[in-house]
Order: structure tokens, then sequence, then C-alpha cells
């Protein structure tokens, strides 16, 4: 303490976390930082010094990791963060426009703070609040449908409170949403939760598992690896401890299928999180949640308090009397769109820079902390307890022989009733877009249909007969992704939005590989003065070598795709991207 | 270990298992060029200048780590090869001055790349740092192959004095809050400088001779400033930092 005299710095309140936290060392490292920017209002340099102290890391690193989390400041904010949203669904409603007013009625410019210290305002990436665009996080406090008018009541905190609108043909995952808040753990076990981890532990793990390989259950954040096949990975493998993690950084612009998932049934995905934790044998779980989503994390802690003293969760509890335990942790993100990649994603548990792995190995043998480890995402681990309570039969009893069961879709962008619909997989583009969410608003025609997200690509309304499912959009050329479905009517300009999805890209890279740390900025660079009706003879060239050297040079998933949807415009819409900007 | 046998251009080639496709290649004299990797540090394949197609793989795979499997056909140079190496030389001389990387320059050569491919880049121009008495950082230099971090850290010299700033294409290599050099934890051993493949890390005194400064001057100039650094009004060991024991 004597390092602080003559300092207003007080070390005492973080001292007692740290004391709490030390035991875990550098992986304590985010929460730990987070802990203190709770008390501080950011991280001042003594507080960084206390924290390397006791978790035994040294300060270079830990300011390596300040400086990558978008969410973790190495300088004073305002009081209130006001981070407003302008990627592509916000923009398409006038994100940039709320931005320009919030920030001329502060006086500020994006990334300033008022001079009284009282705000601060951030260009956000998509906050998933996509059907409730344009949208800004005023601290901890989702606001939605934001317009000019309403910027002097989003800064005193009043406003629309987005509750998403649940559609769909069934009600599987969805049985617990719509209705604005979280499902209690009596509700949910009034309605049958649970049963499926009380089936499972009735079960050996190799049954669980063959289970849910019978299921056809495949990964629902964007890579759709069969889900059983990964699980036998893990629990086959030697090593111990194991480790399951949920992976609920969803941050894909256009996705908010998690965030619903996790705001209004948490218990659902925590039951599938200790499912897989049997069927693996992992004694510890984590469910890493995306730092812009503080609701869901609120609803998250709730849940897990209450399984908790359900007897579901923790060390030795022996659960529903079956032998097993396990233990679970909740971990808050950061600000970045990276650690949805989910070797980035155990780096950034492990307390570092959120830098993706190269694989082999995979993380199923060398996972979190070097251990045989299953990462699910949100929607896949919702699946689960009704594969396990219903068998894998009943499951394959919707969707098709390919895609068995139902899927998430987050519509939003110029459609009538933007939301989150569940259908069972083999529907068509049309039947969604059209039958289920009312077409294009304002009676216009569809221009086209932004699929998958950022890291996804264009399909155009001849092709709104594909039928939505993996093999059906595979032939059709169009990724599943995580589920988005944009809707872009005939007035839209496909270059602002592809310079917008840029944007995107080249902040959220990590800097790790070459082709995406200088690709991402390039590809933004170009496409902004595409946009601009300023291109360069050559620049359609220069798009393709850059967008194709990310897809197939790149580390990871974030640079392989980053290009995606330059690359679709380009063979769909060459013209556009010739010189002067004129309207399609 | 039993051997492996793979086709690399054509070749058929046998290797212990275990051997990489750079170190397989270099074997039968096909020469992979890689700007990164450095025998003395834990290769990150992060340059991606040494991809390779390898039938059935979906995307190029990374030579330097990646290892031989029996039957593997390798291509070193196809067209999905050189348009990315040669997309990737050109990115970064669009973002940093190479002037004094000469085998990258060589690459650039060999693989046609046009320094001037993008017009209008924001370049990764930055001053100097001139801040302590053994070496000056250029990182307008800097190609972020992040040798120096790693020999600054568990691969050499456990001194962790350096790190990484900012994200994406604002990377940069940086201290603890952007401290000088001396109010850091570093030791001055030089093994950074060693290891830079660029010039972006210089040994002082170099720099200075290129500033036209004769022997001499240098000399008094270093030792002066040696000096100065040793006066005991420079940092307590307290404010440098530490924690990595």
């Amino acid at each position: 303490m004597s390092d602080y005299i003559g300092s207003d710095f007080d070390p005492v309140p973080l001292q007692g976390i740290l004391a709490q936290l030390a035991p875990q060392g550098r992986a304590a490292l985010l929460p730990a930082l987070q802990a203190a920017q709770a008390l501080y209002g950011y991280l001042p340099e003594p507080a960084t010094v206390e924290i390397g102290r006791a978790l035994k890391v040294p300060l270079a690193d830990i300011h390596g990791v300040i400086e990558f989390y978008s969410l973790l400041y190495a300088q004073p904010k305002g009081k209130t963060v006001l981070h407003v949203c302008t990627d592509p669904a916000c923009a398409l409603r006038g994100g940039e426009q709320v931005l320009a007013a919030i920030c001329q009625r502060l006086g500020v410019q994006p990334g300033e703070t008022t001079p009284d210290r009282e705000y601060t305002v951030e260009r956000a990436p998509c906050l998933g609040l996509c059907d409730h665009a344009p949208a800004v996080l005023r601290g901890q406090e989702a606001i939605g449908a934001v317009d000019l008018q309403s910027v002097g009541d989003v800064l005193q905190g009043r406003g629309n409170h987005p509750v998403t609108a649940c559609y769909g043909e069934t009600n599987d995952l969805i049985a617990g949403c719509g209705k604005g808040r979280a499902t209690t753990l009596t509700e949910y076990e009034a309605r049958g939760g649970y049963a499926g981890l009380r089936r499972a532990l009735s079960m050996s793990p190799a049954e669980v598992i063959a289970e849910v390989k019978a299921s056809g259950l495949v990964g629902r954040g964007g890579a759709a690896f069969p889900t059983g096949v990964k699980w036998e990975g893990a629990a086959q493998a030697p090593g111990q401890p194991k480790y399951v993690v949920c992976n609920a950084d969803e941050s894909e612009p256009g996705t908010f299928k998690d965030r619903v998932l996790m705001e209004e049934d948490p218990h659902l995905v925590l039951e599938g999180l200790l499912i897989a934790g049997y069927a693996i044998g992992a004694a510890k779980g984590y469910l890493y949640v995306r730092g812009e989503y503080p609701a869901a994390y609120q609803a998250l802690t709730v849940a897990v308090d209450e399984a908790r003293r359900a007897g579901y969760i923790g060390e030795g509890v022996d659960i529903l009397g079956s032998g097993y335990s396990i233990e679970i942790e909740l971990r808050l993100g950061a600000g970045a769109y990276i650690c949805g990649e989910e070797t980035a994603l155990f780096e950034s548990i492990e307390g570092k820079r959120g830098f993706p792995r190269l694989k082999p190995p995979f993380p199923t043998t060398h996972g979190l902390f070097g251990k045989p480890t299953v990462i699910n995402n949100v929607e896949t681990l919702a699946n689960i307890p009704r594969i396990v309570t219903q068998g894998a039969a009943v499951y394959r009893q919707l969707g098709t022989e390919k895609s068995p069961g139902v899927k998430l879709f987050c519509l939003s962008g110029d459609v009538v009733r933007p939301g989150l619909y569940e259908v069972p997989f083999g529907v068509s583009l049309r039947h969604l877009l059209f039958d289920l969410a009312g077409g294009v608003r304002q009676g216009r025609k569809l221009q086209a249909v932004l699929f998958g997200g950022a890291a996804g690509a264009f399909a155009t309304p001849d092709q709104l007969d594909v039928e939505m499912s993996f093999e059906g959009l595979r032939a059709a050329g169009l990724p599943l992704g995580s589920g988005v479905v944009m809707a872009l009517d005939e007035t839209r300009d496909l270059r602002r939005i592809l310079a917008g999805l840029a944007h995107f890209f080249a902040h959220e890279s990590c800097g790790k590989c070459y082709p995406c740390q200088i690709g991402t900025q390039r590809q933004y660079e170009i496409l902004r003065r595409v946009a601009d009706g300023k291109a360069l003879p050559g620049d359609a060239e220069r798009l393709a070598d850059v967008g194709w050297t990310m897809a197939d040079a790149s580390i990871c998933g974030l640079g392989q795709t980053a290009a995606s949807a330059t690359l679709s415009a380009l063979k769909l819409w060459p013209e556009i991207f010739e010189g002067k900007n004129e309207k399609l | 270990m039993s051997d492996v046998t793979l086709t690399i251009d054509g070749q058929l080639v046998s290797v212990p298992a275990g051997t990489t496709i750079l170190q397989a290649a270099q074997s039968i004299g096909v020469e992979i060029p890689a700007i990164c990797y450095h025998e003395a540090c834990t290769p990150n394949a992060l340059c991606r200048n040494c991809v390779v197609e390898v039938e059935g793989a979906r995307v190029l795979v990374a030579s330097c780590v990646a290892q031989v499997a029996a039957n593997m056909v390798v291509y070193t140079r196809s067209p999905r090869v050189e348009r990315s190496r040669r997309t990737i030389l050109e990115m970064l001389a669009s973002a940093v001055d190479l002037s004094e990387a000469p085998e990258i320059q060589r690459m650039m050569r060999d693989y046609a790349a046009d320094a001037q491919r993008f017009p209008e880049a924001e370049r990764r121009d930055v001053p100097l740092i001139d801040d302590n008495p053994m070496y000056v950082r250029d990182y307008g230099k800097c190609i972020l192959c992040w040798r120096c971090v790693q020999v600054c850290a568990d691969d050499a010299q456990y001194t962790f004095a350096i790190n990484f700033s900012g994200r994406g294409y604002e990377t940069s290599i940086g201290t603890f809050f952007d401290k000088p050099m001396p109010a850091t934890t570093c030791v001055f051993c030089g093994q950074c400088v060693g290891v830079c493949p660029t010039g972006a890390l210089k040994p002082k005194s170099e720099w200075l001779l290129e500033q036209g400064l004769n022997i001499e001057q240098v000399f008094a100039a270093t030792r002066q400033e040696r000096k100065r650094r040793r006066e005991p009004t420079q940092m307590s060991g307290e404010e440098k930092g530490g924690g990595h024991d």
C-alpha cells in the first residue's frame, strides 16, 4: 500500500478480489481486469501492476491483453459508454445517422469522451439486436429502434427495450422464448426441463454419445461439424481433466439467436452443456458469453445459481445420485469477434490475447489448457436435451435426411417481420422470407439476401426456392453460416453494404497472420472507394487477389471468410466494382 | 522413426515421419520462401508465405509446421500458391518499409510482386524510437513476425519486456503502457535485434553510423548515454515492474 502514497489509487478493494482469483493464475486475467475496470472505471496502471503481481503475469503481457480487447480501457472513459451499432442491419436502418446525432449532441467524435466524463461514444460492432435496428447499448442496457427523435431519450436511458419476437412452425428450441424475460428453474422443470439430464445420467456416456451421433446433429455455430463425432473424439482422447465449453461469443453480424436463447431460456443451454460434460467425462465446464451481451450474462448467472442450489452443478455434488459432478464457470468476453473462433476462445479463457491457434492439433485432443475439450455453440447445446429425452429417431422426424432437426434463422434487414424463426430444415427461402416473415418492407422488391452473416454470401431473387438445408444451400453455393437471413431491398447500394462488412473485418482481425491482418485493411480501403464512386482501374482484380489470398492462406475461419461476401458480389455483380457509382 | 514417402512437385521423396513439408522440400532442393520462420523460435506459421497446395486439403497449408503424411501430394508453386505468395508480398510492401529486408526483396522479384500494387494504401508509418543506449526501434519497418516478442519471452530470454499493442492492422510491438525501454524489464541482451529480419530493430551504434557520425562520435554518444542511464535518477526496480517470476 505504501506504493501508492500520494496517489488517489486505492488498491484495497482490488486486492480483496485478487486474493480470490490468485489460485487460478493467469487464467483469471480477464476476470481480474474486468473487476478492476468495474472498480475504477478503467484500468489505471497501478491496478494492472497489482494484477500482475497477484496472478504472476508479466506486465508487458497484461498491456498486450488490454490492448487486444475493445471493452478493456487503459484510459479513463465516461461514466456511461454508448455503444452505437453501425453494422449491416443497423446501418440499413440509419445507424450511422444515429451515431452522428449522438456525437453531435454530446460534441464528441466516435471513440471520444465528453469533457465532463459523463459519456463515451463508441462505434460498436454488431450488437446482436438486428431485429431492433438501429440499436444502442447504453452501459449494460440495450435500446432498440432508435431514431433521430429519440436520441435524447437514449442518453437518459429511456427507450425501446427490445424483446425479440419468435416465430416459426415448430417450437422445439424457442419454447421458452419470446416473453422478454428468463425462464426460472421452477418454470423450466415444470415444462419437463432437466429430464434430458436425468435421462442422460441413467445412460452410460457412450450411450449418450451414440444417441447424439444417431441424431445427425451438426454444429450450429457455422462450421457444421458433427456434434457426436466431436464428443466421441474428446471422450476417447487421453489426458485429464477434460473440459466442456459453451461458445456463447455470438458476434457474427446479423446473428442474435444465441442471445435470445441465453436471455430467455438459459437452463436449456445449461442442460445441454451438463449433458455434454457427462458424455465426455468433463470435470469442468465454461460458458464464454460475449462481452456485448450483458443481459445474457445476467440471465445465465442467475440460472447457474439456481442450478447449483438445485444440485445440478458443483464440484463433488453427485448430480441426481449419479456419481457424476461438474463445476461450471461463467466467463464474460471483452470485445473481440475473433474469440468466437474456438481456439482463440481458449486463449482468452487462459488470459491471453485472442489469437487463433494452429490446427492440428484439434480441441478434442488439445483444447483448453491443452486438454481434451468439447466446445459447442449455444444453439447446438440447446438441441441436446430433446435428443436425449426423445431419442434420435424422433429428432430425425423433422428436417431432411442429411439435415435433421430444426434450425433457428435470424431475419433482419428490409423484412416486414424481423425476428427469430424456428423451422425444420428443408423449407424454402421463399417460405421463410415471404410466407413467414411477410416479405420485403414497404412493398419494395427484393434485391438480394445476405446469407450467413458478414462471413456469408449473397443470394439473388432467382434463388428464392433454394432449400434451407446444409445440402440444399451447398448445392446453391450459399453458406448456412450462423443462420443469418438479411433482406436487402431494391433501393440498397450493395457497395455501401460491402464497405460496411469490410470495415467490420478490418476492425475485428486479430492481426496474427499476414493475409488477414493486411488483407482486411486493404479490402476495406478498396471497397470504401468503390462505395464512394472512386474505384481505381484494377480494383476488382485487387479485391479478387486479396480475397482469394485471405480465403486460401489465412490461419483461421475469420480470415478465410473475411472476403466471402466480396467474392460473392464480384461473381454476381462485377459491374458494381467498376468506376462510377450509379444506382443499379 | 519410420520413413514417409510423398510427392513434392512431381518428385517422390522419402523422409522420416514428423518432418515438416518445408524440410522435406529442402531435402530435394525445392526452396519454399518463409518470412516469419526462424530455427530458434517456436514456429507460428503466421506470414503464410510458406503455404503450399496439398491435394485434398480445402485451404493452403503452412509448410513450416505441417508434417508430411504418407502419399501426400504437394505443389509448392501452383497458381493458388503463387497468387497467395505474390499478394502477401505486395500487401507487405504496401504496409511497411522493406528497404532493409533483402530476403523479402528477393522473394518479391521471384514472384513478380509489384510493390506499388495497392495505391492509396494506409502505410504503417511511425516515428523511430530512440530511447536507450543499445538499440533503436523503427517500427515503420516492422513486419510483425513476432520473433522479437518470442525471444524476449519463453523462446529464449524470459525477460517479457515487450508484447503487442493494438489489434489487426493496427498491431505493433509495444511495452507496458508504452514505457521507454529502460523503464521496462529489458536487460538489453540484444536477442531481439539478432532475430529481426527487416532492420526494424538495429544496434544504436550501427544506426548512428548510418546517420553520418564517425566511430569516435558514436562511442562518445553511446558512452555518455550509458553513463546517464546509470545515474541514480533512473527508475527504481519497483517501478520497472516484473511479475513474471
